[in-house]
């Protein structure tokens, strides 16, 4: 096209519009905030640009005569099984401006799905199966350290529990909202998490940005938290929540920071998170003031401390290579939740290599740390938490059955409320209201709404999960945790059973 | 009485609701069908959509308890209806005199140019819902009583 350079001519989609059901009503041109609709002037109709098309489908999903469909671009590059357009493009992108690739969202790249290769168990004849519907089924969830042992005594009223539990987060559903911070996404869907989470009796959480003062009255399903940057972080915050987080590293991005673009820093974010307006909100790679172990253990203390022991303390990690014996490290520094974060999680803005390229497997890091820490035995000295690439209830409860007590749900939520991955989240201009704090932007998310889709959404799950669990003869989610003996293998190798620590199907 | 409001924390200004409107009011009921109709009838949306920076609103007839372009009307061709509480309009009386447009307070009186006629909310005769409020995406438009 005239007046392009020749890269973006290379565009990833194509706008397909039917002319005759066209009205020219200008929904497409005012949904598109990447400006890929326009009025032409010169030919007093509605027109479009492919080459700005992010392929994000709000026009489509808008359009009120249907006419309107987003296809990826038909344009075949040559056949060639190492340079698939996708490293092409991004040598042509990186040749126009010499910077680092940035991606939003989770890694689309094609690696193994394990939740794909697992199958549940159910029962058949004996030990029958249960009809939720019409017989109790549980799936509240507690969060936090477990004693090694209980003690009773004896009194008027009946046994009475002497041992001394530590801070639990109860949850009426083994779900939560992932973090995802106030100004990577804006208030109004922090508010919808915030309602939503309530209303379930479930927990959100705040990530790194602060939490904003309308929202502290939902404090009981909130957990707050304190990442490298320390951003939003002070002594009413910490007590804010029914539960603090550390945030050591995030499954999208292992071992860098973050970087909230200036342009997504608005007053109210500002307010929050402590930081001048327009200025870059940068969090380090590393916390500055953890470089072991021992260090880790004096932050968890200090919140601790803070909080006066009321709340337990959640480390999050990233999935890398040597998770287990880092989760065994956590869990003796004193956390009593460890969450671990796998390489599909979603972000707001990761480089590209390191988002497809660092980090491994959840369902491999989850069933290896939940191994380790048994073979210690401090398995219940922390609860286990797991995050990236949960899709669906089957593979929720797939995760509870390899060892966790409960599941982060962030890309999930986010489609919920319409986000189609079209990844350009870290342009702050989400044409869904999502990642965005654009004044106009941001008001697509009708914080209302938002909830009830939310709420939906694990209800919807909480239904499934019990149907499954129903099927295998199980009454209770806690049954199910950890007990690999529901699982079977489809299609995979030694190693990953024995990694996974289940069998093959058949056997 | 159910009245139609708009929230403006939450309209996102994509001027669907005016094209529900116009297609609930055309003849043949369908939108590509309505749109062109606009040409040859001069039907008009009831309702526009005001942006103004980042506010946008949604307004169309408030159905006012004591109507100021019923007081204006010199054809009769507007009336209140004391059962329904509705500001009801009737086309054959109308003169297209346009004192109506000069007397509402809310600008919500559009004219039917090719007509010579006006055009007003009917609050959608014979639907459950006003086609705007079900149309809306985004929970803007709301029908009920205050």
């Amino acid at each position: 096209m005239l007046f392009k350079p020749i890269s973006q001519n290379f565009s990833d989609f194509v706008i397909v519009r039917e002319n005759d059901r066209c009205i020219n009503c200008e929904v497409c041109v005012r949904q598109c905030s990447y400006e890929a609709h326009y009025w032409d002037d010169a030919r007093q109709c509605v027109s479009h640009d492919h080459t700005k098309c992010v392929g994000c489908h709000r026009c489509e999903a808008f359009c009120p005569t249907g006419c309107l469909t987003i296809k990826k671009n038909p344009a075949d590059f040559r056949d060639n099984a190492l340079w698939t357009p996708t490293y092409m493009k991004h040598v042509y992108k990186q040749g126009d401006t010499g910077g680092i690739l940035l991606s939003g969202m989770g890694s689309p790249c094609d690696k193994p799905i394990y939740w794909d290769n697992l199958q549940l168990d159910a029962s058949q004849v004996t030990n029958p199966s249960i009809d939720p519907l019409r017989e109790p089924m549980e799936l509240t969830t507690y969060l936090g350290s477990k004693p090694d042992k209980v003690s009773f005594e004896d009194t008027p009223d009946g046994p009475k529990l002497t041992t001394k539990v530590g801070p639990q987060l109860k949850l009426n559903y083994p779900l939560m909202f992932s973090a995802m911070s106030f100004g990577s996404i804006n208030l109004n869907l922090h508010k919808a998490m915030a309602m939503a989470a309530t209303e379930l009796g479930i927990a959100y959480n705040t990530g790194e940005g602060g939490l904003h003062p309308d929202l502290y009255k939902y404090g009981e399903n909130t957990i707050v938290q304190v990442a490298s940057g320390r951003f939003g972080v002070h002594k009413d915050y910490l007590n804010a929540g029914s539960a603090v987080e550390i945030k050591i590293g995030q499954g999208a991005k292992p071992g860098i920071g973050g970087h909230l673009p200036g342009e997504k820093i608005d007053e109210e974010v500002s307010k929050t998170r402590m930081c001048p307006v327009g200025s870059d909100a940068i969090s380090p790679a590393p916390h500055h003031d953890i470089y072991s172990i021992e260090d880790l253990l004096q932050l968890i203390y200090a919140i601790k401390e803070s909080t006066e022991y009321k709340v337990p303390v959640s480390v999050k990690i990233a999935a890398v290579h040597n998770a287990p014996a880092i989760a065994s490290g956590i869990v003796r520094a004193g956390a009593d939740i460890v969450v671990i974060d796998g390489f599909r999680g979603g972000t707001g803005a990761a480089p590209t290599m390191i988002r497809d390229n660092v980090g491994i497997p959840m369902e491999l890091a989850l069933a290896a740390v939940d191994n380790r820490l048994r073979d210690e035995g401090i398995r219940n000295h922390a609860s286990l938490v797991v995050a990236g690439g949960v899709r669906c209830s089957a593979d929720a409860i797939k995760a509870i059955a390899l060892g966790a007590d409960a599941v982060y749900i962030g890309t999930a939520a986010l489609v919920s409320v319409g986000c189609t991955l079209c990844g350009r989240c870290y342009t702050g201009k989400c044409p869904w209201g999502i990642a965005t704090n654009e004044a106009r932007l941001k008001k697509r998310q009708n914080p209302e709404v938002a909830a009830k889709r939310l709420a939906n959404l694990i209800r919807a799950w909480g239904h499934e999960i019990q149907e499954m669990l129903g099927g295998m003869g199980l009454n209770s989610i806690e049954s199910l945790r950890g007990n690999r003996d529901k699982l079977r293998g489809l299609g995979l190798n030694e190693v990953e059973l024995d990694i996974l620590g289940v069998k093959h199907a058949g056997r | 009485m159910r009245r139609v409001y708009p929230n403006k924390d939450v309209c996102i200004g994509c001027h669907i609701c005016e094209v529900a409107c116009l297609t609930a009011h055309s003849a043949s009921q369908d939108v590509v069908i309505a749109a062109n109709e606009k040409a040859v009838t001069g039907l008009q949306p009831c309702k526009a959509v005001y942006d103004k920076g980042q506010i946008s609103v949604a307004l169309s007839c408030r159905h006012c308890d004591s109507p100021s372009c019923v007081s204006a009307c010199i054809s009769g061709a507007l009336y209140k209806d004391q059962e329904t509480g509705r500001t009801c309009y009737n086309e054959e009386q109308c003169v297209g005199c346009w004192s109506c447009l000069m007397a509402c307070p809310y600008g919500a009186v559009r004219r039917n140019v090719t007509k010579g006629k006006i055009i007003k909310c009917d609050l959608c005769e014979g639907r459950d819902m006003p086609a705007c409020v079900e149309a809306c995406p985004n929970g803007a438009l709301v029908f009920e009583s205050r």
